[in-house]
């Protein structure tokens, strides 16, 4: 909740939007919305698919939010938000049923149960109700660019390794044998498990880098204040 | 907490937010979220409803190649047979699609089945020729098997063969069927109405079999009897 | 439609198809409050409870709105009848038993937002389960939650002094763990199942 201190400069709308794309990424960095992210995730088409459907429910339910914000009084403001949320799953609940029945199927309940991804009623709580409609829109845009890049970068090593294949395109041939548990459920820990391994991995590398940077400067600032004196 | 940090107007009246506000803000809300649903719902629905249909049709002209046309129907419990209007079934009532040739000749008729399988339900389509009183055609409508091993059924071309002719004779009464459909071990079905299981998927095999035989059971002793008013179109 | 009998849907919903492990519902709680068995039991336990009144609701709701001929309605009514269900429950509970109040209070606000809570209203629609089915379901998944959750933190509590290279220590780690459940839970499958 301390994102939008009123100290500091109000950000710029592509700040907004870049914001949820990569340094606060909601599933690798956050850790929010994993239901989803783990239980649809066994192909990349219907990770992408997810993520759209989410990216849409959230940039439409913030929009709104934010639209009202000055209506809505604060005793009644997540219950307001809550329904707001409902009614765009449905929309895209619907909208999917008349696009494609196969994804409908594949995708199941999961569609329904975006109304209870955290990432959707913690952003409206967190940024929309407290932003204008435009700024709102485009942060949660990038919030759900961001959701959806990481659930085809989970969706897509699931699926080359558990189906040899990438969006379809069988990748290695027939003789490929493939890795099935990583298209079961136990797959969708491990490579989540794996990707935030590695970003963990670089993260402690850069921070490892830095300190040395740090030390050193020091070093020779030190050396430097020796001569000067 | 910081929430009302930036929202003074509704931190000074937080305090006592008139019941009319409250009121006013939820009716205001319900009403734009029910005008998009209703929107949504109707602008929709026909797109739904076709793409539906269409799955279905697929799914039947997969069990009977030669459909050039398909009509769904309903086998009620009372035994009578009448095509499939709008809404809802009667209770106890079964659907199934007549697939019709390019003549308008019935060519078949496809029936869903469904059985719980390895991981979930698995869902079957059968095509039923009433000339050999055998099935004549198989597909799976949906399952979420262990790719690889129980997905198997869709590609085992040992396993399909089973389904060329599979035979669901009535009894002379036609109460039910002569002999149950039954699955049997990998390489020992010896009978017209027994299924030759696949070896490592036996979980999967045996769900085909109970849902196909479930569903003929109860659908061909009301369907065969009357089978010729669906000649008439 | 073959129906499924109590036992078998007893059976999934506890091992095979876990809440947590099979259909991912729940992380929230499962990755956040594994620390010690003595915070995932009770917490299993309230959230049983909730998911049972909430399949209720959701059951007798779906009939009045079938009645009414108003599915489109369905997810948004869920949602709201839901979490004041639980709000009533919660009251009622304050109210008439302190002390299961105190051993609950602070999860219940929690369970709320739980996607297992929702995810069994909507997969019991989705299958047309009937009364009896539906209960059986939410106990089951209630259970299965519980198991999964103090599965879970017992091997937390076993690793806890265990030396980790520090890049896996954290969620890493706890999604590695919940991995391998997950594969023992794999070998269940099956069970429910068969001719």
């Amino acid at each position: 909740m301390s994102e939008s201190s009123p100290l500091l400069a109000p950000p710029s709308t592509w700040e907004e939007f870049t914001e949820g794309l990569w340094k606060r990424n909601p599933v690798f960095v956050m850790v929010l919305g994993m239901c989803p992210t783990l239980a649809v995730t066994v192909s990349a088409v219907n990770s992408l698919s997810m993520g759209v459907a989410t990216t849409f429910v959230l940039a439409a339910s913030c929009f709104l939010v934010s639209a009202l914000r000055k209506l809505i009084p604060k005793e009644v403001r997540i219950a307001t938000y809550i329904v707001i949320i409902a009614t765009f799953v449905t929309v895209t609940d619907y909208a999917i049923q008349a696009i494609s029945l196969d994804l409908y199927e594949a995708l199941g309940a999961y569609i329904q149960l975006i109304v209870a991804n955290c990432l959707v009623l913690g952003r409206a709580e967190a940024h929309a109700a407290r932003n204008p409609p435009l700024a709102a829109t485009m942060n949660a845009i990038g919030m759900g660019l961001g959701f959806t890049l990481s659930l085809v970068m989970i969706g897509g090593v699931r699926e080359i390794l558990g189906a040899g294949a990438f969006f379809g395109f069988s990748l290695f041939g027939p003789n490929f044998q493939p890795w099935v548990v990583m298209v079961l459920p136990p797959g969708g820990f491990f490579v989540m498990a794996g990707w935030l391994l590695l970003f963990s991995i670089v993260r402690r590398r850069a921070q490892m880098r830095a300190q040395e940077n740090e030390r050193a400067r020091a070093a020779a600032e030190t050396s430097g204040a020796c001569h000067g004196a | 907490m910081s929430a009302s940090d930036n929202t003074p107007q509704v931190d000074a009246a937080a305090h006592a937010t008139p019941t009319f506000t409250l009121l006013r803000a939820l009716s205001v809300v319900s009403a734009i979220c029910g005008l998009i649903i209703v929107g949504s719902y109707l602008l929709t629905l026909d797109r739904a409803k076709d793409n539906r249909r269409l799955a279905s049709e697929r799914a039947v002209i997969k069990v009977l190649p030669d459909a050039k046309s398909v009509k769904p129907w309903l086998a009620l419990a009372n035994g009578d047979v009448v095509p499939a209007g709008e809404g809802d079934p009667p209770t106890g009532a079964v659907r199934f699609y007549a697939a019709y040739d390019a003549n308008g000749h019935l060519d078949g008729v496809a029936a869903e089945g469904a059985a719980k399988g390895y991981a979930d339900t698995v869902r079957v389509m059968f095509g039923y020729r009433k000339a050999c009183q055998c099935i004549v055609g198989f597909g799976v409508v949906s399952m979420r098997e262990t790719p690889g091993i129980g997905d198997k059924i869709i590609t085992d071309k040992d396993f399909l063969a089973n389904f060329k002719a599979l035979d669901v004779k009535l009894t002379e009464d036609l109460a039910g069927l002569a002999n149950e459909v039954k699955v049997v071990k990998h390489g020992t079905k010896a009978q017209g109405w027994q299924i030759d299981a696949i070896s490592g998927s036996t979980v999967t095999s045996r769900a085909v079999g109970k849902g196909i035989n479930d569903a003929a059971q109860i659908l061909l002793p009301r369907l065969v009897p009357k089978i010729d008013r669906l000649e008439k179109q | 439609m073959a129906r499924e009998s109590l036992w078998q849907i007893l059976l999934t919903t506890i091992l095979s198809g876990n809440f947590v492990l099979a259909m991912f519902l729940g992380m929230c709680p499962f990755l956040g409050v594994t620390h010690s068995v003595s915070v995932a039991f009770p917490l299993g336990l309230a959230t049983t409870f909730v998911i049972v009144i909430a399949s209720l609701s959701a059951y007798l709701l779906n009939w009045v709105l079938g009645l009414a001929h108003l599915e489109f309605l369905r997810l948004i009514c869920y949602i709201v009848v839901i979490a004041s269900a639980v709000q009533l429950v919660e009251m009622y509970v304050k109210k008439n038993y302190p002390p299961l109040f105190r051993a609950l209070g602070i999860y219940l606000p929690l369970i709320t937002t739980n996607c297992a809570v929702l995810g069994v209203a909507l997969f019991q629609t989705a299958r047309d389960y009937d009364f009896m089915q539906s209960i059986t379901f939410a106990i089951g998944g209630g259970v299965g939650f519980t198991l999964a959750l103090v599965l879970l933190a017992s091997v937390r509590e076993r690793v806890e002094l265990a030396d980790v290279p520090e890049s896996v220590q954290g969620t890493v780690l706890v999604l590695m763990l919940a991995g391998v459940l997950s594969l023992a839970f794999m070998g269940f499958a099956g069970l429910g199942g068969g001719a």
